[in-house]
């Protein structure tokens, strides 16, 4: 609804969308709770907030709020035009444009991340600032700040929300795809301990996703890509963290309690991204995903595959991380050996790779393995100090105190 | 460009009679016709009238508490367009879905003064 109204209003003026769609569901919730839900509350929701947009039309026409140049916004200003120029603005087909339209102008490659994932969560999925600063784990404040940035470039440069021409939509969509992967590894990856919060951070990332493959338009190879991996990843979710917030490894993983449904789910959306040119790296980390989902414990992971996988990931693009999880593939084939080898070997900078937690705590478990507590507890130490996140902190002192004993 | 302003009068009484259907769809006649006008940059404006109305006369003094003309003379809206000339207008005017309620449409110049 809020995607409708933003077309109404234009999207500088997100708050007065959101105003009308409070304002219907508030006069939705008073009216019901006498008469009943209605036998389509849908359409009943959208002739009301529609009735509302109405009203502030006639208000505002001669306010400078709204900017009425624009053709089809200009038909609003004339009782002649305006009731049926709005049911035009409601109708079904175009709800959905809306939606997708909405989801690329907040994705413009000019707006920080941060401020496109505030964005969309707000104007897409319904949250309040106060719910997206309890998602981010950061103050209100922060959070109005990011929406008021966004919304002045929208009105600075005049942005509105369109669907990319067919030849514009790869690159368009990537940029998409990359913040729907950004809010979900915001809900996977996140230090939150609630976990109803994280949860919720990643169905909304999935429904986003989903929405893009309802349209023909946008159902690109590495959309059904990144659909996989993330139902992947989600089949695993509950096992990664125990009951007191803890993260478990991968190898002391509870198996039997990964979603057998979604990962079925998941393999579909894999098959299914398998045509056309592009191998994404989206097609490459569901891949290893997929192999990691199947295997019926740790030890029987099918390591070579994943390994190959890796060496195309790198192929695709040079990512330190990439390179350092490439490594843990080696220690397992392999052994810590060649392990040590192999990222005393990558090619990046090491400047770089000194700021990630990940490159001491490999170094740390490599050095374990080789029977070197003492240079193996020297790492996890520094790995410590360079993350941010409780539980992975938790999990390292966990590592030392086993050497230790 | 210049601009014109069209009167539309009569159809009132018309208008009163039909369904809610066919009015509708008479409504939606104005949409696209406006939005061709919108979409070209022709219209500036433009708005129906009220039944109701006051009209004064001597001087401001008198006021009577209806308009002027009644019938087929009574103004029922009025729109302002953007046009090369009185004949590109005339012909602008000739597509304006009031045709439908037998109105009539009369086409001015907006006079520059001074």
């Amino acid at each position: 609804m809020v995607a409708v109204l933003v077309k109404i209003f234009g999207i500088e003026n997100i708050e007065i969308a959101e105003d009308v769609v409070q304002d219907a569901l508030v006069s939705a919730l008073e009216t019901w709770k006498f008469r009943g839900i209605p036998d389509n509350p849908k359409a009943w929701l959208y002739r009301t907030a529609r009735n509302k947009a109405i009203d502030i039309i006639r208000r505002k026409k001669h306010s400078k709020t709204i900017d009425f140049s624009d053709p089809e916004r200009k038909l609003l200003t004339s009782e002649y035009t305006l009731s049926s120029t709005m049911d035009n603005f409601w109708k079904e087909e175009y709800i959905q444009d809306d939606f997708l339209a909405m989801m690329y102008a907040c994705c413009h490659p000019d707006i920080s991340p941060e401020n496109q994932i505030t964005f969309i969560l707000k104007s897409l999925c319904g949250f309040s600032t106060k719910e997206v600063a309890k998602s981010f784990l950061t103050s209100e404040d922060t959070i109005s700040k990011r929406i008021y940035r966004t919304k002045e470039y929208f009105r600075k440069h005049q942005i509105r929300p369109e669907i990319p021409y067919p030849e514009e939509i790869t690159s368009k969509t990537s940029v998409v795809l990359n913040t729907i992967y950004l809010i979900f590894n915001e809900g996977y990856n996140s230090t939150h301990n609630d976990q109803l919060i994280r949860k919720d951070i990643i169905s909304q990332a999935l429904w986003l996703c989903k929405s893009l493959l309802d349209v023909e338009l946008t159902q690109l190879p590495e959309v059904y890509a990144l659909m996989a991996l993330m139902l992947f990843h989600t089949a695993r979710l509950d096992s990664r963290i125990n009951d007191q917030g803890e993260l478990i490894l991968l190898s002391d993983q509870d198996r039997t309690s990964w979603n057998k449904e979604l990962i079925a789910q998941g393999s579909r959306y894999l098959n299914q991204s398998a045509f056309g040119e592009s191998l994404s790296t989206y097609h490459l980390e569901a891949a290893i995903a997929y192999k990691h989902c199947v295997a019926d414990s740790y030890d029987n992971t099918d390591w070579k595959e994943i390994l190959k996988y890796y060496d195309l990931l790198l192929k695709i693009k040079k990512d330190p991380i990439v390179s350092l999880n490439r490594c843990l593939v080696i220690l397992e084939l392999y052994g810590a050996e060649k392990a040590l080898g192999t990222i005393q070997s990558i090619g990046e900078d090491h400047k770089l790779l000194e700021k990630y937690y990940l490159y001491y705590s490999i170094l740390g478990e490599i050095y374990e393995r080789l029977m070197k507590p003492t240079i193996a507890i020297e790492y996890y130490e520094k790995a410590i100090k360079l993350t941010q996140s409780d539980p992975e902190k938790r999990l390292l002192k966990h590592k030392m105190s086993k050497i230790l004993n | 460009m210049k601009e014109f302003l069209m009167l539309i009068r009569g159809g009132q009484d018309k208008y009163q009679s039909v369904s809610a259907n066919d009015m509708q769809k008479h409504m939606e006649h104005w949409q696209e016709w406006m939005a061709g006008l919108a979409n070209e940059d022709k219209l500036v404006g433009g708005q129906p009238l009220a039944n109701e109305g006051n009209t004064l006369t001597g001087n401001g003094k008198t006021v009577t508490d209806r308009p002027f003309a009644e019938g087929k003379e009574l103004v029922g809206g009025y729109l302002l367009i953007k046009a090369s000339s009185l004949k590109e207008a005339t012909e602008i005017a000739k597509g304006c879905p009031s045709f439908e309620y037998d109105c009539s449409v009369e086409v001015r110049e907006i006079a520059p003064v001074g």
